[in-house]
């Protein structure tokens, strides 16, 4: 299991991604952090060359919807459909909707429990383990 | 017994007594409010004379929108203005620019040239109300078009008071609205200290923030170490320059957050006042005795604020008033309830500014200098924070200083390193969150869809594109030229920077056309990424 944690856009919060990634690190996951401000498609770029599974977006500054739809558009464009996003972040109720009906396969809005992440990923340690999250 | 530690992670004894400030020196240590070392407070009567000022960070959309909350809470009491830009803005990206996408006005007010500055304060007498620009990477330019209107306004010099965040290093740990490298944003940062001392003198051309770390993750001892730290890096660089400590020292200010345990938060400001005071004055050598004040805005907070039963966090704002109030602060500023959803409405803003008139007007927290002064408990506890911040002082400097810490990643890794262990802490119940590791309510987590969200307009990004427009057309474009080209060469000097810079801005150049000249001569920061 590899992952590309992202931070799209201009928004400059990252505790909330730097603690995802340690806690997919400590939990055997190969974690790969992009650092702040990567534009869609340099997010798209990275994840192809590095070859992961998953791609985590965490956003802070409300514009989950279109840089999600952009990181989408660009991997089905790039022909790696299979890569899968999952976002994170300040999203609303109403947006966590419309983010997976654009393809996103898992949202974890504020007030997120780690280890509820954690397991998303691992398969590990929790009741919620989501199907849709597992690697493909 | 049950364990209790501290957020700085010292545990904290069931009872406190004389033996636990026999070490204090009271007359050394404690002293009296308004005198050295200002532990009790820096002026001798505090909010009986003036109340702190109440000041909430607002800003979304087109500076017209902005103007019309800005007067909203000025007519409910608020006395100055906290304002927020937008991302594009912060980073230096017009509107139009294709980066500044789905970003405009989003987070806070979209500024790309004097044109929106001016409708931002129109009808707001910049001569009578003191006005915060949360502004970093941007901030001389920003700042030169908030002096620009002043001076449009008619207003004295000398009766502007204006506070640019303007503290780049912080960023570099927390928030990211870096934009060059280490060593000319710091240039950057003195440029507008050193101009605005000598043609502003009431401005505060910098706010030091231990807030926004704090935020990211790092405890309290550390919130104030690396505070103190960067403050005094800052200074550094103005003796540098040449300029005599006590020129820029008494305007100095702080930004500094008290979301934790009350008393903990109160020891700590106590404990940073008593170290930044002996730190001008001993280390720096600074005889003004306003060279030695911390003056403080202190609220924020909002990473202690839940999504679950978002209610709560009314309750957590009122006890971070609180632990302000009794903390000295000069500036109260509190995150609103519906933070964890969405940028504030009306509602909730003024929910957060009851709150601290209530504590103000009715709960007695300003009716006497330094109340807990003299308790067992506070007394040992502002003790144990001040060794602890020295301890974290002693650590800054084993990574090189905060300059090559900062530079190197190194202090950001602590930082994150710390947040992921507050979380672990979080997740273990061992720090407890009521409503989301206890005192759990059946279908808490549903009670976020009661908040009323901030919906961005998209007119707005299409209304600040066509004003950009609109200004790029009637303006003189010989004269943007020469003043940007001006603005590039003595980037290449050693000059100060905000002469040229104001003559852009006056000129309606655009905050990126003046962001790309200087980026063309100093490069772009590269973040060190370590976790």
């Amino acid at each position: 299991m590899k992952i590309l944690v992202a931070k799209p856009g201009l928004d400059g919060h990252d505790r909330g991604a730097k603690v995802v990634a340690q806690a997919l690190r400590d939990a055997g996951v190969e974690v790969v952090y992009t650092g702040l401000k990567r534009s869609p498609e340099e997010i798209v770029q990275a994840a192809i060359e590095e070859d992961v599974d998953v791609i985590g977006l965490s956003v802070l500054s409300g514009a989950h919807v279109p840089l999600a739809r952009r990181v989408l558009e660009g991997l089905r464009r790039e022909g790696a459909a299979e890569i899968r996003v999952v976002v994170g972040g300040t999203i609303p109720p109403r947006d966590a909707e419309a983010l997976r009906t654009l393809g996103v396969a898992r949202v974890f809005p504020m007030g997120t429990p780690l280890p509820e992440i954690v397991a998303a990923f691992t398969g590990r340690g929790g009741a919620s383990r989501p199907k849709e999250a597992r690697t493909p | 017994m049950k364990d209790v530690r501290a957020h700085a992670g010292f545990p904290i004894k069931p009872v406190y007594g004389p033996e636990d400030t026999a070490g204090v020196d009271f007359e050394r240590d404690v002293g009296r409010p308004g005198e050295y070392p200002f532990t009790r407070g820096i002026h001798r009567h505090m909010y009986r004379e003036r109340l702190f000022t109440m000041r909430q960070y607002v800003g979304f959309g087109t500076p017209e929108e902005t103007n019309g909350r800005f007067k909203y809470l000025m007519a409910h009491g608020q006395d100055a203005l906290n304002v927020a830009f937008d991302l594009p803005t912060q980073l230096g990206l017009d509107s139009d620019d294709p980066r500044a996408e789905d970003e405009v006005g989003r987070v806070g007010m979209a500024i790309d040239t004097l044109a929106d500055m001016e409708a931002a304060f129109a009808g707001i007498p910049l001569d009578r109300v003191s006005v915060s620009l949360t502004i970093n990477g941007m901030a001389a330019p920003i700042t030169a078009m908030y002096y620009a209107v002043a001076e449009a306004q008619g207003a004295a010099p000398d009766r502007v008071v204006t506070t640019p965040q303007n503290d780049i290093l912080k960023e570099f740990v927390a928030r990211g609205t870096w934009i060059y490298p280490v060593e000319p944003s710091l240039r950057l940062v003195a440029d507008l200290i050193e101009f605005s001392a000598r043609r502003y003198p009431r401005s505060n051309p910098v706010s030091v923030c231990g807030y926004h770390i704090r935020e990211a993750g790092c405890t309290t001892a550390q919130e104030m170490a690396y505070g103190l730290a960067i403050a005094a890096a800052y200074v550094e660089l103005m003796l540098a320059r040449g300029m005599a400590v006590d020129e820029f020292a008494p305007r100095l200010s702080f930004n500094f957050t008290a979301w934790g345990k009350v008393f903990e938060e109160v020891a700590k400001f106590r404990a940073g006042r008593r170290l930044y005071a002996r730190m001008m004055r001993e280390r720096f050598g600074a005889r003004s005795p306003k060279s030695w004040m911390f003056r403080s805005l202190i609220g924020g907070g909002g990473s202690a604020f839940t999504a679950q039963e978002p209610e709560n966090n009314i309750v957590r704002g009122a006890y971070i008033a609180l632990a302000a109030a009794l903390s000295g602060a000069q500036t109260i500023a509190l995150p609103t309830f519906d933070e964890a959803y969405t940028i504030p409405s009306p509602k909730a803003q003024l929910l957060a500014l009851r709150t601290m008139q209530i504590c103000a007007e009715e709960a007695g927290a300003a009716d006497t200098v330094d109340p807990l002064a003299g308790s067992y408990y506070v007394e040992a506890l502002t003790g144990e924070m001040e060794r602890q911040i020295l301890t974290e002082l002693a650590a800054v400097e084993r990574m090189g200083g905060i300059v090559e810490a900062i530079r190197s990643g190194a202090l950001q890794a602590e930082v994150a390193r710390q947040a992921y262990r507050y979380e672990q802490q979080l997740a273990s119940g061992e720090v407890p969150k009521v409503a989301v590791n206890c005192h759990v309510g059946e279908g808490a987590a549903g009670a976020g869809r009661e908040v009323e969200l901030y919906a961005l307009d998209p007119k707005v990004g299409e209304a600040q594109v066509a004003r950009l427009a609109r200004t790029r057309r009637e303006r003189d474009g010989a004269a943007v030229g020469r003043a940007l080209a001006r603005l590039g060469d003595a980037a290449r000097g050693p000059a100060n920077l905000m002469e040229p810079i104001l003559e852009a801005v006056k000129a309606y150049a655009t905050l990126g056309e003046i962001c790309q000249a200087m980026k063309d001569v100093f490069g772009e920061h590269e973040e060190p990424v370590k976790f």
